[in-house]
């Protein structure tokens, strides 16, 4: 049983690598990548949510930075789409005639490889310390959060000049490798490394959570005060996670981005960064399996919900936000694992109740 | 210079559709410290409100068409007030003390009051009453034989399950008959023609035209707040509000029904965003997403001014509609025409709607690093405060 227990990651890493690829078709096996892409974002918020408490409804910032970042390193490098100037196409509609100076190193594939992760994280960063600096937390750190996402969304979203504006930048019609970054063969490329990355991602979670910086994270996430009291200062642990969030987040939307084959502003979108969230809640926060398991869950019933009827997948989706929320705080990995299948079973007397102090009570307390 | 007064009033109505959408959040948040983010549906819905009573008042025609505004200003209150009162009882109050809780939860309420106004038909409405009505007879004969058994709320739950799917099955077989399946206002934007007494001037100060739809909208949110003043601070259920806002265990104690305390603030914030909406009807069309463009700015007035203070939210609705106005519209280089190229550069770069609110959202965000808890702080010793 031990042993099960520890070769089991290995065994759904094995399936996903071999076994879908073979299973799937290319439209559901490109669906499952961007899940699993997404993924990453749930185990970044479940970073900062589930274990440290800070609830950022801005998430979408460093995603979307992410899958700037590689978009526009594909459309520089992109013969097929270069305009009079050798640069993108789209700038000649805005009368645009040099490459805006921040586009410059996106030349560099290197480059753009740390650009995807190290950007997010260095906006996070001075994003968190000018937040966490001023004791500014819970409700009032969401609303800041959504307020910068709102300069970060209305800022890309109202330059065309320097970032195509609402059309966003389109990936699936550039190339790499000689390739087009839409065809089949990428997709299943990027496939593949979207799910070596995910356990990746895994692992650097585990590695912050687990340890005295865990322990640091959760007293935060469990009572500020006392932490500070008791002579520790919460800013840094804070700014840390809030800074390994965002370059996850980036990596993730990269990932999301090549996949997805198109990066606009809408991924900044208030919508998108609660739903974030909630793909958390679902799957059961402060564990990290439950990220990854809500994450997909929850994207994999959108596709079907979708595609059956798209007018009710907001139905769903507002039921499933008030559901979780109320009726199942851990989510669905929580309530596993605190043992509410067996409760749910005991209630029907098929398993047999464990001894607990409340039913003890009960039973002991005389009715007077 | 008059071109830069005219701006300035255009921020003032920008500033007062902001207070009034505000205010109500204001209440919501700061003496119940729930984060309602379907506030802006709330608003959504006032809109509509306002979209029917005209409609219904259109055949009458002539002077009392004209009157049709003033009586869905109050019905909009009635209705989104009673709609509040509803999702108090229902959703909110299990959530009391778990704000982070209360904002994923009234997302989802939002998402669906979208959809709702999307896609409600008459069908629809009957097949939701009918599972609602399903529902509540099912658990109450649950109830009555097995509430003392251990899997009753698992049967419960199945119970509601059901009834959801009854209800789904009636609304598609409603949906078969032609007349009951036409939706009733559909995903696209809405209409409101102001009455002819809003529309056109009030006449001019000193130069300056006075548009009476803005000035309409000015008086009004200077009421609503007047209003909610008096209710909060004189009235006997302000009073109640404010007890259990301080402290909610001893109210309790000294007899204030605090549950209906809370149904009653609740309802009244939600109230004061359905005159938010109906008011809103007045400045252009408006469709189901209305309420997405308005709920971030106020919460941001919210945090400018200084949470659970009224005086607080004004300054910082109205400081924010006129730098979004001044700064959005560009008025700033026909004014100084002459100033260095530099700053020219910079104010050309802000001066469109949208980079206006980056502008005003930075602008907050630079406040808060001297002002964390806005222009006037709640006092108080908690240490969480």
């Amino acid at each position: 049983m031990k042993l099960f227990q520890r070769l089991v990651p290995w065994i759904l890493l094995a399936i996903a690598l071999f076994i879908l690829p073979a299973a799937l078709d290319d439209f559901r096996l490109n669906l499952f990548g961007r899940y699993f892409a997404l993924s990453i974002t749930a185990l970044a918020i479940d970073l900062i949510w589930g274990y440290t408490g800070l609830l950022s409804l801005g998430q979408g910032i460093f995603f979307a930075l992410g899958g700037y970042a590689v978009a526009m390193n594909l459309m520089l490098n992109t013969k097929s789409l270069a305009g009079g100037n050798g640069i993108p196409k789209f700038f000649e509609n805005y009368g645009v005639a040099q490459l805006p100076f921040f586009w410059q190193p996106f030349w560099s594939p290197v480059f753009t490889l740390i650009a995807i992760w190290v950007i997010p994280a260095v906006v996070a960063g001075v994003v968190g310390w000018l937040i966490f600096r001023n004791r500014i937390k819970g409700v009032y750190f969401s609303i800041i959060t959504q307020a910068a996402l709102m300069v970060f969304f209305h800022f890309f979203n109202g330059q065309q000049k320097l970032f195509d504006g609402t059309n966003g930048l389109k990936t699936s019609t550039t190339e790499l490798f000689g390739q087009l970054v839409g065809s089949p063969d990428m997709q299943v490329w990027f496939y593949r490394l979207t799910v070596l990355l995910l356990p990746l991602a895994f692992l650097v979670c585990r590695y912050f959570t687990s340890g005295r910086f865990g322990d640091a994270l959760i007293a935060i996430r469990d009572d500020e005060s006392r932490l500070r009291f008791a002579g520790f200062n919460p800013v840094p642990f804070k700014t840390i996670v809030f800074l390994v969030a965002g370059a996850l987040c980036g990596i993730s939307g990269a990932l999301y981005t090549v996949q997805t084959g198109i990066v606009s502003p809408q991924y900044m979108s208030i919508s998108f960064s609660i739903e974030m969230v909630i793909w958390v809640a679902v799957g059961g926060r402060g564990t990290l399996v439950g990220p990854i398991i809500g994450a997909t869950l929850v994207n994999y019933l959108r596709s079907l919900v979708s595609e059956a009827l798209p007018e009710a997948w907001l139905f769903v989706q507002g039921a499933l936000f008030i559901f979780v929320v109320v009726l199942m705080p851990d989510g669905i990995y929580g309530w596993i694992t605190k043992g509410g299948f067996r409760t749910f079973l005991a209630a029907f007397g098929i398993a047999k109740k464990s001894n607990t102090y409340p039913q003890l009570d009960k039973e002991a307390i005389p009715v007077d | 210079m008059e071109l830069f007064f005219s701006q300035i009033l255009d921020g003032l109505s920008i500033g007062s559709v902001l207070l009034l959408a505000a205010t109500g959040l204001a209440i919501v948040f700061g003496l119940m410290g729930v984060i309602n983010l379907a506030h802006g549906e709330f608003m959504m819905l006032g809109a509509y409100v306002t979209y029917v009573v005209q409609s219904a008042f259109k055949p009458m025609g002539g002077v009392i068409f004209e009157l049709y505004f003033p009586v869905s200003l109050v019905l909009a209150f009635i209705v989104t007030a009673l709609i509040g009162v509803l999702l108090e009882r229902t959703l909110i109050r299990q959530l009391y003390g778990r704000p982070l809780e209360t904002l994923l939860a009234t997302w989802g309420v939002s998402l669906i009051l979208i959809q709702l106004i999307r896609s409600v038909s008459t069908a629809m409405m009957l097949g939701i009453i009918v599972g609602v009505v399903v529902g509540f007879l099912l658990s109450k004969v649950l109830r009555a034989k097995f509430s003392e058994k251990p899997f009753f709320t698992y049967l419960n739950g199945l119970a509601w399950a059901i009834s959801i799917g009854i209800g789904l099955i009636a609304v598609n077989l409603l949906d078969q008959i032609r007349p009951l399946s036409k939706a009733w206002f559909g995903p696209r934007n809405i209409d409101v023609t102001a009455p002819k007494w809003l529309q056109g001037s009030w006449g001019a100060i000193g130069g300056i035209e006075l548009p009476g739809l803005r000035i309409f909208i000015i008086l009004l949110s200077a009421l609503l707040l007047l209003a909610t003043y008096w209710f909060l601070n004189k009235s006997v259920w302000g009073l109640r509000i404010r007890a259990v806002t301080q402290n909610r265990q001893m109210s309790n104690c000294l007899g204030i029904p605090t549950d209906r305390v809370d149904s009653i603030t609740f309802g009244i914030g939600s109230g004061l965003a359905g005159v938010a909406g109906c008011a809103i009807t007045l400045l252009g069309s408006v469709g189901p997403n209305l309420g997405a463009a308005y709920i971030v700015s106020c919460f941001m007035v919210i945090v400018l001014g200084g949470v659970g203070n009224l005086l607080g939210t004004v300054l910082a609705s109205l400081l924010l509609g006129i730098i979004q106005s001044v700064i959005g519209s560009g008025t700033l280089l026909t004014i100084f025409p002459d100033m260095p190229l530099a700053a020219k550069g910079v104010i050309e770069f802000f001066a469109t709607t949208s980079m206006s609110l980056v502008l005003v959202f930075i602008f907050i965000i630079v406040f808060l690093q001297f002002r964390p808890n806005g222009m006037f702080p709640q006092k108080g010793r908690s240490v969480d405060a």
